[in-house]
């Protein structure tokens, strides 16, 4: 009987805060010897285009994300910048300014980049699924998309999360 | 302890030293001992964990101001 231990993970959210999840438990999975596949589905998608650039994060409605400042004293980079979503919304640029400064402060934590940590992943065989459907609804082409990723439908996620110890909705 | 690998994960958070011990360890051989060096605090917790799903025997675990040292006995 095959008893090497199995995990499933659902990837369903394109931004660069939701990437880390699913890349950082399924490379995790495959380094302890499980089998590991992730389902990548509507904005999931984003995490397996070819130019990861455009995942981004947005503090907009997400008043759980600490704004703090990757650089300067540290009296400076203790402040909670308690910006208004009202004004968030109206500055241009919000976004990827805050998309700059998360990206600084992983990189100051000595936190894996997604890119990195998508390449640990294909290095550890894990599988990479997306959602057909979801491919053609947004209009994707194959060819925005990494190597190594294989199509297909609800019923292929089911082939193997019905064998798995572990299946995470992300 | 006499080790035959060296794994230097300071700086690294999780799960980068995790994954890079992985990837150290399917370089050796059986019964060889891999020492990791590493700074993140959760680390502890992690290799103890490690060692105990992978069966790659923990040999020892120090803590020496902010540096964590583990030794790892290859499966």
């Amino acid at each position: 009987m095959d008893d090497q231990k199995k995990m499933a993970i659902i990837a369903t959210k394109g931004t660069l805060d939701w990437a880390y999840p699913p890349f950082i438990l399924a490379s995790t999975a495959a380094a302890l010897g499980y089998e590991t596949q992730i389902f990548f589905t509507f904005y999931g998608l984003q995490m397996l285009r070819k130019d990861l650039s455009g995942l981004k994060v947005s503090p907009l409605g997400n008043p759980g994300m600490p704004m703090k400042m990757p650089f300067g004293p540290k009296w400076f980079k203790d402040i909670n910048w308690n910006i208004p979503n009202a004004v968030q919304s109206l500055v241009p640029g919000y976004e990827s300014l805050a998309t700059t400064l998360m990206k600084q402060t992983i990189a100051n934590n000595g936190v894996a980049t997604i890119p990195e940590l998508r390449e640990l992943c294909q290095e550890a065989e894990v599988k990479f699924i997306a959602c057909q459907m979801t491919v053609e609804l947004f209009g994707f082409e194959h060819s925005d998309f990494i190597d190594g990723v294989e199509y297909g439908g609800a019923a292929t996620f089911f082939e193997f999360a019905g064998e798995t110890d572990i299946c995470l909705f992300i | 302890m006499n080790f035959d690998k060296e794994l230097d994960a300071k700086g690294l958070n999780c799960p980068l030293p995790i994954l890079r011990t992985k990837k150290t360890l399917n370089e050796m051989t059986s019964g060889q001992v891999l020492k990791i060096i590493a700074t993140d605090p959760g680390s502890v917790k992690d290799f103890a964990a490690f060692a105990k799903q992978t069966g790659n025997e923990l040999l020892s675990s120090a803590e020496a101001g902010s540096e964590y040292t583990f030794f790892i006995k290859k499966k």
